[in-house]
Order: structure tokens, then C-alpha cells, then sequence
């Protein structure tokens, strides 16, 4: 594989996207997320992994105020999430996000999914709204179907559909959710060629997976977090050939 | 080595005891010695009560005549409901005036067959005509009082149009208004929240009967002479405050079913909290509490009846009111069984209504 290759093609500017600064969260008493620090680049692709529980998808779900945090910043395209409601719907028009579960909505067609927040939300056109959302669909595949309800997809269909619905607010950074992590194992793939794909034209993404094969194809940076902590942040070449702390070691070792 | 022969088997039927009618039978009708006696005893029962039913209601019933002498055989003599149905349909509406009722009716027909049936064009447009103007128009219609119409007080109203109004007007305006109750419990705003909760746990803490009483008997008393309006409009309001509660309560049932991660979706793509409601939430979450909605829609239908203890004369109690003319004593048996029919009628049709309503918005597969 030309990871090299591949990564060279990547143009990872020195604009900040998202950054956390000493951010801490809290469900009750309970410390999910202890000082996270940490930078996202223009066009970087950030793995994150670790166990369950460690708290991986609460940060990345902080990033778009799915979650609140208590202490700290985050600021996300020169915004700062506060409790001032008002600035996060604009902040979430950038972000798209792409959940474990799929979360498309039943009671939509494929194409209605895609187009109901271009049209409700950025005011287009309805037929301009269709178009764009054809080519979405189709670069995922999945153009064919666009009449049909996501209760008659397979579930690498629907997550397609669910990347496909994101990318039609045309936004600059994509979190993903362990995106692969209810699929059965021969619909993985192809839900995982789509995010290569994407990863190859110079999108932002930070992604939640267990999916290691894809970290070292795509990765320019690979975050190791335990006990809601980050433990080690390295390139996929030295982090899977030569980890430095021991609970990366022993994470790896069940893994691989 | 493995070797596999297949020569593909030719299709059969299925076995003769397991298919058509015999099968049938045999599985739901004979299966064991206590379903085969079961079955015997429900077939003498219907054998002894449908043909006497069916004599009384129709073979043996006078259908023709203007006068209780019309009244010779021994079956049901629907003559007194031919007789009286001006007065069942109209209550005390002046007669040269029901063409007005007729009106009403007519077109609100019209509009609900427009926007129930698939295939009408216009859907939007016909159905903002619906909600602004045609309430309007069945205000002048019934109420008089512009373009020329003799005003017709409400205390002349009565019989199945006013049933149908009090029912039409409780569930147009209940569903809305426990949409928004629905919506005010499960908001996270302090002062939305509480208000709908002691709403919403008021009316539902109390009998409509009550709720009737109050607004006809207890209302008059506290309020000012000039103040005091219409005591139908005070039952109507009555009505639909304390069905919306229930409705309220049907639909926040619908919005807790839907799965947290819906809301995320919507809020990821930037709705905002009313969008994402409409748009996404409660089209499903509605979907979902159809049956429910049917069921308090219907219980309201039949609620209404209950205006007759505040002296307003509905369906029910324009004809219980027809038992006691001195011409036609002894024909309540008759004028039960319409009335009973008529709701049946009413209520079954929206049962079928909202069981295809739900075969069509299925979209899970």
C-alpha cells in the first residue's frame, strides 16, 4: 500500500479548525474527559481509538455541542462553543457528522434525507437542493435508490446515505462516530472505500474507529485515549510499529 | 470426494388438511374436543339471536307511513325516525334555514375528501383554505348575522349537526393544542415546562362533566353581566381544554418512543428546535400515536353527548326529548338503536381511517 504516496498528496495547512483547550467534562461526579489539549488542522485526518468507554466519541461529540462541556474551550472555525444557543446551529452547518447508529430519518426518502437540510436550513433551492444531492449519492453509490426508504437499505447503504447527507451541507470538517461499528463485517468495506475516498479529496475528518487497517491507509495522525485521557498521539507508522506508553501497548496487542 | 446429486423436486400442494376451507375449519373451529363444543355454542347462540334481530330490524319493520298508525307489524317502526329526522338532524334550527346547515356540511365534506384523498391536486393551497377561511364561512353559515343571514341563536342549534360541530371543533383545535402542551412538558425551559405540567395534570384531573357544569352554571355567577358569552361556546372551550390534555399526554407518549439519536441527526445538521420538531420529530413521533389519537378523537365524539346536562340538545338528547311526545309514547327501543347506529357509524369509519392511514405512512421494512 502507498501510504506515503497517499499522504503526500495531502496538503495539511497550519489553519486550526478545531481546537480543545484544556477541556473537561463531567456526567455528575463521573470525569469522562480530563484536560484534553489538542489541534485539528485545515485537511488533517485524525484516528481516534482506545477502548470503550474511554471516552473517544464524547469528545468528538463536544466538538459539535451534542455534548456540553464544563470547563475549558473549545473553539471550532474561530467559534467558541458556549451556552449561547444562537452560534451553534451556524457552527453545525460546517460540521457534518455521521453517526454509529446511522440516524437517518425513517419517515424520509433517501433523497428527502439528503435534501431536507440544504432546503430548511441553507434555503436553496429545492431543484438545486435535488441535483447536489444526486451527485452526493451518487459518488456513494448509492444514486439508484434515492426513491427508496432507508427501512429497505442494508445497513452499509444507510451509512452511505448517512456520509452522502452530511457532505450535501457541503461542510468543512466530518466527524465520524464509529462509523462502521454496527455493520455487518461484508458491508464494512464499502462504507470504508467511501471514507478513503473522501479522505483522498482534502477532507477534515476525525473519526472514531476500531477499524486499524483503515488508520494506518488513511491517517496523518492517530490519538490513543484511556480513561478519558489522552494517552499517546503519534503518525500511524511509529504508533502502530513502536508504541511508547504501555496501555498503548497492551491496547494494540488485543487488537492486531 | 464429496459427491452431490440434485434433481430438482417438483412443486405439490399443500396437504388437504392443512388448506382451504377445510383446513381452516379444522384449525379454527375443530381443533380440540373444547374448541369443537365452543364452536356449537356460539353457532346455537347466533342461530337464536340474529334472525329475531334481524326480523325486528328489518323484515318485519314498518318503513312507510307519516302517523303512528303506520305502526301495524310486530317489527321496529322507523317511521318515528323518518317523522322526527328534521329535528334529529337540525334540533330547533328554523326550517327555512337548513339550507344553510347543508351548506356547511357540503363543503366541509368537499375539503376533507380533498385533503384526505391521494391524488387531489392544490393540496396546500385547498388546505390553508381549510384552516383560515372555510372556519370563517361555517361561522356566518351557521351563526348568521352577515351578507344578509338572519342571525339563528345557538340555543337553537341542536340534534346531529351540533354534535358534529362540538366534535369537529374539539378535535381541530385538541390535536394542535396538545401538540403544544406535548411539546411545552418535554421542554427543558423552566416556566414552559411547569405551566403545561399544571395544565395539562388540571384538566386531566377533572371530570368533563364537571368541566361542563362549571362553564354553564359556576362560570355566570363569578363573571360580570357583560362579560358572560355564549354557553355553547363556553362547552366548546370546555371541551376542547380538557381533550387536549388527554391528546397532549397521547402525543409526548410519541415523542418519548422516538430514539435519541433522531434528535442528534437533526441537530448535526443545523435545524433549529422548531424545524427539527416539525420536520422530523413529531411526523414520527404522530405516526406512531395514531391509534391513540383515533382513541381520544373518538372518545371526544362520544363525550360530547354529555352537553345534555347543560341543556344543550344534541344528537342523544333531541331524541330522547322525542320519547316524551304524547303521539309517539313508546318507540325509545327505535330511537336508541338510531342514535347508537349513528355513533357507530361516526366511529367506526375514523377506526378505518386511521388503520389505513397507518398501512400507508408504514415506511419500515
Amino acid at each position: 500500500m502507498s501510504n506515503a504516496q497517499q499522504r503526500e498528496k495531502n496538503v495539511v495547512s497550519d489553519e486550526v479548525m478545531i481546537e480543545l483547550k484544556g477541556m473537561n467534562k463531567w456526567y455528575g461526579d463521573f470525569h469522562v474527559l480530563k484536560n484534553i489539549n489538542m489541534k485539528v488542522y485545515k485537511g488533517e485526518r485524525i484516528i481516534i481509538c482506545g477502548p470503550s468507554g474511554c471516552g473517544k466519541s464524547t469528545m468528538i461529540r463536544c466538538m459539535n455541542r451534542l455534548e456540553e462541556h464544563q470547563q475549558g474551550d473549545i473553539i471550532v472555525n474561530g467559534v467558541e462553543l458556549t451556552d449561547d444557543l444562537k452560534g451553534i446551529d451556524i457552527v453545525r452547518r460546517n460540521i457534518g457528522m455521521v453517526f454509529q447508529q446511522f440516524n437517518l430519518f425513517p419517515h424520509l426518502t433517501v433523497m428527502e434525507n439528503c435534501c431536507l437540510a440544504p432546503i430548511w436550513v441553507q434555503k436553496k433551492p429545492k431543484k438545486e437542493a435535488e441535483a447536489m444531492a444526486s451527485m452526493f449519492l451518487d459518488r456513494v453509490q448509492i444514486g439508484s435508490q434515492a426513491d427508496k426508504f432507508p427501512g429497505q437499505l442494508s445497513g452499509g447503504q444507510q451509512q452511505r446515505v448517512a456520509i452522502a447527507r452530511s457532505l450535501c451541507m457541503n461542510p468543512s470538517i466530518m466527524l465520524f462516530d464509529e462509523p462502521t461499528s454496527a455493520l455487518d463485517p461484508e458491508m464494512i468495506k464499502e462504507v470504508l472505500d467511501v471514507m478513503v475516498d473522501l479522505a483522498n479529496e482534502g477532507m477534515t475528518m476525525i473519526c472514531v474507529t476500531h477499524e486499524m487497517g483503515f488508520a494506518k491507509t488513511v491517517a496523518d495522525r492517530v490519538i490513543f485515549m484511556d480513561a478519558g485521557e489522552i494517552v499517546e498521539e503519534n503518525n500511524p507508522e511509529d504508533f502502530f510499529s513502536n508504541p511508547q506508553s504501555e496501555r498503548t501497548q497492551t491496547f494494540l496487542s488485543q487488537i492486531l | 470426494m464429496a459427491i452431490i446429486t440434485h434433481t430438482p423436486s417438483l412443486d405439490r400442494l399443500p396437504p388437504v388438511e392443512k388448506a382451504g376451507v377445510v383446513g381452516w375449519m379444522r384449525t379454527n373451529l375443530f381443533s380440540s374436543w373444547l374448541s369443537s363444543i365452543f364452536t356449537l355454542a356460539a353457532l346455537w347462540f347466533l342461530f337464536n339471536t340474529v334472525p329475531p334481530a334481524m326480523r325486528w330490524l328489518f323484515f318485519d319493520a314498518s318503513w312507510i307511513g307519516t302517523t303512528r298508525d303506520a305502526c301495524t307489524t310486530d317489527g321496529a317502526c322507523w317511521v318515528f325516525i323518518s317523522v322526527r329526522m328534521e329535528q334529529f338532524l337540525f334540533g330547533f334550527y328554523p326550517e327555512t334555514e337548513f339550507w344553510r346547515v347543508i351548506a356547511a356540511f357540503v363543503l366541509a365534506i368537499v375539503l376533507v375528501a380533498w385533503l384526505l384523498i391521494e391524488r387531489t391536486p392544490q393540496k396546500a393551497k385547498v388546505a390553508l383554505f381549510t384552516v383560515f377561511v372555510y372556519p370563517v364561512i361555517a361561522y356566518v353559515l351557521f351563526y348568521g348575522g352577515a351578507l344578509g343571514l338572519e342571525v339563528v341563536e345557538t340555543h337553537k342549534w341542536g340534534g346531529l349537526m351540533l354534535t358534529l360541530i362540538l366534535a369537529a371543533v374539539g378535535m381541530c383545535c385538541a390535536l394542535p393544542f396538545g401538540v403544544i402542551l406535548a411539546l411545552g412538558r418535554r421542554s427543558s425551559m423552566p416556566v414552559a415546562k411547569s405551566l403545561s405540567v399544571i395544565f395539562i395534570e388540571f384538566w386531566r384531573g377533572v371530570p368533563l362533566i364537571t368541566v361542563l357544569f362549571m362553564s354553564s352554571v359556576m362560570l355566570p355567577i363569578f363573571m360580570p353581566e357583560e362579560l358572560s358569552f355564549d354557553k355553547l361556546l363556553r362547552a366548546m372551550i370546555g371541551i376542547i381544554f380538557f381533550q387536549s390534555a388527554y391528546m397532549a399526554e397521547v402525543i409526548r407518549g410519541g415523542l418519548q418512543a422516538i430514539p435519541r439519536g433522531q434528535y442528534e441527526a437533526a441537530e448535526a445538521l443545523g435545524l433549529s428546535y422548531w424545524k427539527s420538531m416539525f420536520l422530523i420529530i413529531l411526523p414520527q413521533a404522530m405516526k406512531l400515536v395514531i391509534p391513540g389519537i383515533v382513541n381520544t378523537f373518538i372518545a371526544l365524539f362520544k363525550d360530547t353527548t354529555l352537553v345534555l346536562i347543560i341543556g344543550l340538545f344534541d344528537l342523544l338528547a333531541v331524541v330522547q326529548s322525542a320519547f316524551s311526545d304524547p303521539n309517539w309514547l313508546g318507540f325509545s327501543v327505535e330511537g336508541y338503536v338510531f342514535v347508537a347506529f349513528v355513533y357507530w357509524v361516526s366511529c367506526f369509519s375514523m377506526s378505518r381511517y386511521s388503520m389505513y392511514l397507518e398501512r400507508k405512512l408504514h415506511t419500515g421494512h
